[in-house]
């Protein structure tokens, strides 16, 4: 596929004529959700919003892997920057999210080494290049990074590398669609399904959801003619009231996903209980080291305990990663809380959604 | 976090792919993916392929869609 290809994806007049579609198919009031951060940054920056009638609400659901990622885990990764012999390594967005008394970047203005990482296999030449530090990287994210993860730590053990830890705060996506399906106050009458998850999980990993809720989903690529395409797909099912699990991503997403990837995924990781901000503890929504590979989980190593830890007073994080409210009806938006100064992690992250808000919605 | 321009696979060494997205060349990993072939294209996360694009689908995809708008605006124009 050549970049050409790329631009018909965003061709301005085939955007047009879907939106006319819409116009005309949707009657029904209705609330779409878009589960995944890159849907609403892209959703956003194409202005796509003030182009649907007044029918179609587009909530934006918890699929930023840093806004989800709970406050006790924010305040290990700080706790494991204070030590002296530690190098923490991340992903970009991670390391502005305050904790309860400091940030990762706090830490590393104040001396501690903190390493922002392109790649995993980034923070494996850093461990091989510092034997006498214990490298951590910080795992957050969903099945599209967690094999990547999951192949640094067999990386790290075939080459025998004493010094390489990850800490697993994964999550997966299924069991939230679970968890925001069942709330009675949400309300979705119908999904827009991440796109590279799926790359990765498949179709077939949401039959059972669907089977069992029976709402409206569209798995979606991120350029405008993806996204309006799904929107015009959803609000098809919902006024012939004939709920599909639907792909519109064919060209990346397959109906088994990518077996590959989940098989190192699965090598290494097995599924645990885990706390969500703004959903709570979702049983069997995340990922922890199996035992085989006990020597490269942090959590196991430096022995940490997850403590009790509150959420920022005020913040709406939850409740908008939920759809129950919008940035501007919280009250730190914009007031004690902005991009340079971020109370919650939906300011921080490019992804989240109050960010997005932040750097758009007032120019739509 | 999910980048999603199509890369495409110019050079293979040691199970590691030079990608070009639009004339800028970087590294990825190709551990995730089978069969990997220069010249595939390929969406790339956190420094890993994760898969191959399919063509054939895009573009099929693509027909589709234009197809389903002209109809309706050309049915329009014989109102």
């Amino acid at each position: 596929m050549s970049i050409k290809h790329l631009h018909e994806y965003r061709d301005p007049e085939l955007s047009r004529k879907i939106i006319e579609q819409i116009k005309r198919t949707s009657q029904k009031k209705i609330r779409l959700m878009e589960v995944c951060g890159t849907h609403t940054t892209s959703i956003f920056r194409n202005g796509i919003r003030s182009l649907l009638p007044e029918t179609i609400s587009l909530l934006s659901g918890p699929g930023c892997p840093v806004c989800v990622t709970a406050q006790n885990e924010i305040d290990a990764f700080i706790e494991l920057a204070r030590l002296d012999d530690v190098i923490i390594t991340t992903f970009g967005d991670l390391i502005r999210v305050p904790g309860a008394d400091s940030s990762l970047q706090n830490e590393q203005a104040k001396g501690r080494d903190v390493r922002v990482v392109y790649s995993t296999f980034d923070a494996i030449d850093i461990a091989k290049k510092n034997p006498d530090k214990k490298v951590v990287f910080l795992g957050v994210g969903f099945e599209t990074t967690a094999p990547t993860i999951a192949a640094s730590i067999l990386a790290a053990h075939n080459l025998n590398l004493n010094n390489y830890f990850v800490i697993s705060a994964h999550k997966l996506l299924p069991p939230a669609l679970i968890t925001l399906a069942e709330n009675p106050e949400t309300k979705i009458d119908g999904f827009i399904l991440p796109g590279h998850v799926s790359v990765i999980i498949g179709v077939e990993a949401y039959i059972p959801f669907f089977e069992q809720y029976n709402v409206p989903c569209v798995i979606a690529g991120f350029e405008p003619i993806d996204i309006l395409q799904a929107i015009l797909m959803l609000t098809k099912q919902i006024e012939d009231n004939a709920a599909k699990l639907e792909n519109s991503y064919k060209r990346a997403v397959t109906f088994e996903g990518n077996p590959k990837a989940r098989s190192t995924m699965n090598a290494v990781f097995e599924t645990a209980d885990a706390a969500w901000r703004g959903l709570g503890n979702i049983p069997l929504s995340g990922l922890k080291i199996k035992k085989e590979y006990a020597a490269f989980d942090a959590q196991k190593i430096f022995d940490i305990k997850l403590a009790e830890s509150e959420e920022p007073k005020g913040c709406a994080c939850g409740e908008i990663l939920l759809g129950l409210k919008i940035p501007p009806q919280c009250p730190l938006y914009k007031n004690k809380c902005t991009p340079i100064q971020p109370v919650g992690p939906c300011m921080v992250s490019s992804e989240g959604t109050c960010a997005a808000y932040h750097r758009y919605h007032d120019t739509q | 976090m999910c980048l999603a321009i199509p890369s495409k696979i110019v050079n293979i060494e040691n199970n590691v792919a030079t990608i070009d997205v639009d004339g800028v060349k970087r590294e990825a990993s190709l551990l995730l993916v089978e069969n990997p072939k220069i010249g595939d294209y390929v969406i790339v996360h956190a420094g890993f392929a994760i898969n191959k694009i399919n063509e054939e689908d895009a573009l099929e995809s693509l027909k589709l869609l234009k197809e389903a708008a002209s109809l309706i605006f050309d049915n329009d124009k014989q109102k």
